[in-house]
């Protein structure tokens, strides 16, 4: 049994009267404990997809159509409904996109965090809910209020105090700061961050700033179009991407030195029901070879960890001018 | 003789500032933005950005700027004139000079009419075009220079457009209207990455080739000083600290600004995200516990 998340060859279909679309397809990775893995890719590229599946929380008719998912050995997908139900939040947690929404108005922070143990099997003292939002730097006060009381930064960590109360060994954060100001954001991925490392849980971070990627996890998953194209350590992706797509979203990112210069990525993304013949990269690929428009590339692993799904593997991918 | 008077500044703020609630009954008020000065040039319209977290004030000093909202202390002139002595036909020209673009692209569009309408009726309104074939005509240039292909966009409902296409528009619309100052709050925020970088040089370029002087609101400081010639940043109503944008956030002084400028994950390897630990050393330490067997 190997330790941490291994996810493989996971895809997710939706039937449509026009035919069935993959959200995600083929896509495989794995998280050891402790580890903190991003996710970036445009809207649509699956990456919210992926982690709904890992949750088993596709909506019908969507669903799991094949692949597997192992957390420290157990297989989510075989378990039962209920069995599942009750692993979320206690095996696995999710913190959404704007978390502020997902709490609820009429019940005080305290109720919440009661009901989110007792419906977990866990026991709700008093101190278990002190300590957990002193663990996300609330003070026990913000118990007895509710949430619209509550900033947006406060909403968040409440939120991440829910998601780590029964210590669940996989924690999925998807854009959990996109809507704070990055004085706030750096406060909430610290704790976060601190509380993962406490834990040992596995990490994965859905997002689409490269910045808060490169300061916060180990390694990278870069999807495109339903697909994972790049996979690799955050520094060896950053330095020197191998996949034309990570390669124009690295360029696109405004850093401190090139102020003022704007390098957008041409084009949009492709319908999932509408994907090209070739690599569905390709229109918008400024490296793109014949057989781009012909041949899907299969993703294929370049060196230990790293992985990529380009005809053009190998060859330097020069920075945009 | 006297020389050349200085054309008035295109609009500016002298002690504006506005305070919510109070009045008869209620005896809370928010002061929601202390008394600021600011100005335009109009001889040489300049991008400014308005920076700070929610609650700061930047939409309140976005929406006087746009005549949404009355400052309740000091005045905001146009052209020099006050805007409160405004007359019915000088309101329209203002309406038509002063363009916003908002966070949600979704929001600004009629869910009922396909997108065309929100940029053809404007024309036709103001009077730039006669005819409707005219002003579709005008829609299609506005759209091709935001890079827009017309014939995937206009004729389509603002559901078959993608929130990065829809905010495209807004930007081709406020070209069409040339409009002399747009007020853009957030208008990258709800957009994917890799098109935040099209969409701000979009508004770059409405400023540098067509003179039209842009506010950038935003609690985003990094793109603040990709964009803007000029940052002001706002804490809780006041301003902390303006200036020219390379100096306040390659050199910040006041705390608040620091703390903001600290903040920012840049994406760079060896760069320090605030007083935490590095990424670079991060990943060190990880690394050596990964070896402990």
């Amino acid at each position: 049994m190997s330790a941490g998340l291994v996810v493989e060859h996971l895809t997710v279909a939706y039937p449509l009267p026009s035919g069935t679309i993959l959200g995600a397809d083929d896509v495989s990775f794995t998280v050891r404990p402790g580890e903190r893995l991003g996710v970036v890719g445009e809207s649509g590229s699956g990456k919210s997809t992926t982690a709904l599946a890992l949750l088993r929380l596709i909506r019908p008719p969507g669903h799991v159509a094949g692949g597997r998912v192992i957390l420290n050995g157990i297989d989510l997908r075989a378990l039962n409904e209920e069995a599942m139900r009750a692993a979320r939040l206690r095996v696995v947690s999710y913190i959404p996109q704007g978390a502020m929404n997902s709490l609820n108005p009429v019940k005080t922070v305290a109720a919440q965090m009661r009901d989110a143990i007792i419906d977990h099997g866990g026991t709700a003292t008093p101190q278990a809910i002190t300590q957990a939002l002193a663990g996300v730097d609330l003070p026990p006060g913000a118990a007895r209020l509710y949430p619209h009381q509550l900033s947006g930064g406060m909403k968040q960590r409440v939120c991440i105090a829910i998601g780590m109360l029964l210590r669940p060994q996989l924690i999925i954060a998807d854009e959990p700061t996109s809507a704070l100001d990055v004085v706030t954001q750096r406060q909430v991925m610290a704790t976060l961050g601190r509380l993962q490392k406490e834990t040992g849980a596995c990490l994965i971070l859905i997002g689409h700033d490269m910045g808060l990627m490169v300061q916060f996890v180990d390694r990278l998953a870069v999807m495109y179009a339903g697909r994972l194209v790049e996979l690799g350590t955050i520094a060896e992706v950053f330095r020197t991407p191998r996949h034309p797509y990570t390669r124009m979203l690295i360029d696109s990112v405004p850093t401190f030195e090139n102020r003022g210069h704007f390098v957008g990525i041409p084009g949009t993304t492709p319908s999932l029901a509408r994907l090209p013949p070739g690599c569905a990269f390709a229109p918008r690929c400024r490296f793109a070879i014949e057989v781009c428009r012909r041949e899907r590339p299969d993703s294929r692993a370049v060196a230990p960890g790293r992985a990529v799904a380009c005809h053009l593997e190998g060859a330097p991918l020069e920075p945009a001018s | 003789m006297n020389p050349l008077p200085e054309p008035p500044p295109l609009v500016e703020l002298v002690g504006a500032g506005k305070t919510y609630g109070g009045g008869l009954f209620r005896r809370n008020t928010v002061p929601a933005l202390q008394p600021i000065d600011l100005a335009l040039r109009a001889d040489r319209p300049p991008v400014i950005a308005i920076v700070g977290e929610s609650g700061s004030g930047k939409t309140t000093l976005g929406n006087i700027l746009l005549g949404l909202i009355a400052p309740d202390t000091g005045t905001i002139r146009f052209d020099g004139r006050d805007l409160r002595s405004f007359d019915r036909a000088q309101r329209r020209e203002f309406r038509r000079d002063v363009q916003a673009i908002t966070q949600d692209p979704f929001s600004a569009y009629n869910p009922f009419y396909t997108v065309d309408h929100a940029l053809t009726v404007p024309l036709r309104e103001f009077g730039l075009a006669r005819r409707r074939q005219q002003a579709l005509e005008l829609a299609a240039q506005a759209c091709e220079s935001v890079g827009l292909n017309p014939g995937d966009t206009l004729g389509r409902y603002p559901h078959q457009l993608s929130g990065g296409q829809r905010q495209r528009l807004m930007v081709a619309r406020a070209l069409l209207l040339r409009p002399r100052l747009l007020v853009a709050d957030e208008p990258v925020s709800m957009v994917d990455a890799s098109l935040r970088a099209t969409i701000l040089a979009n508004i770059v370029t409405l400023n540098s080739d067509h003179g039209i002087a842009i506010v950038y609101i935003t609690h985003d400081i990094t793109t603040a000083y990709h964009v803007a010639d000029e940052v002001l940043v706002l804490h809780r109503g006041h301003v902390v600290e303006r200036g020219d944008a390379a100096s306040v956030i390659g050199n910040p002084q006041h705390d608040y600004t620091r703390l903001l400028v600290a903040s920012i994950p840049w994406p760079d390897l060896d760069r320090r995200w605030g007083d935490g630990e590095s990424a670079a050393e991060r990943r060190a330490s990880t690394q050596t516990q990964g070896t402990t067997p």
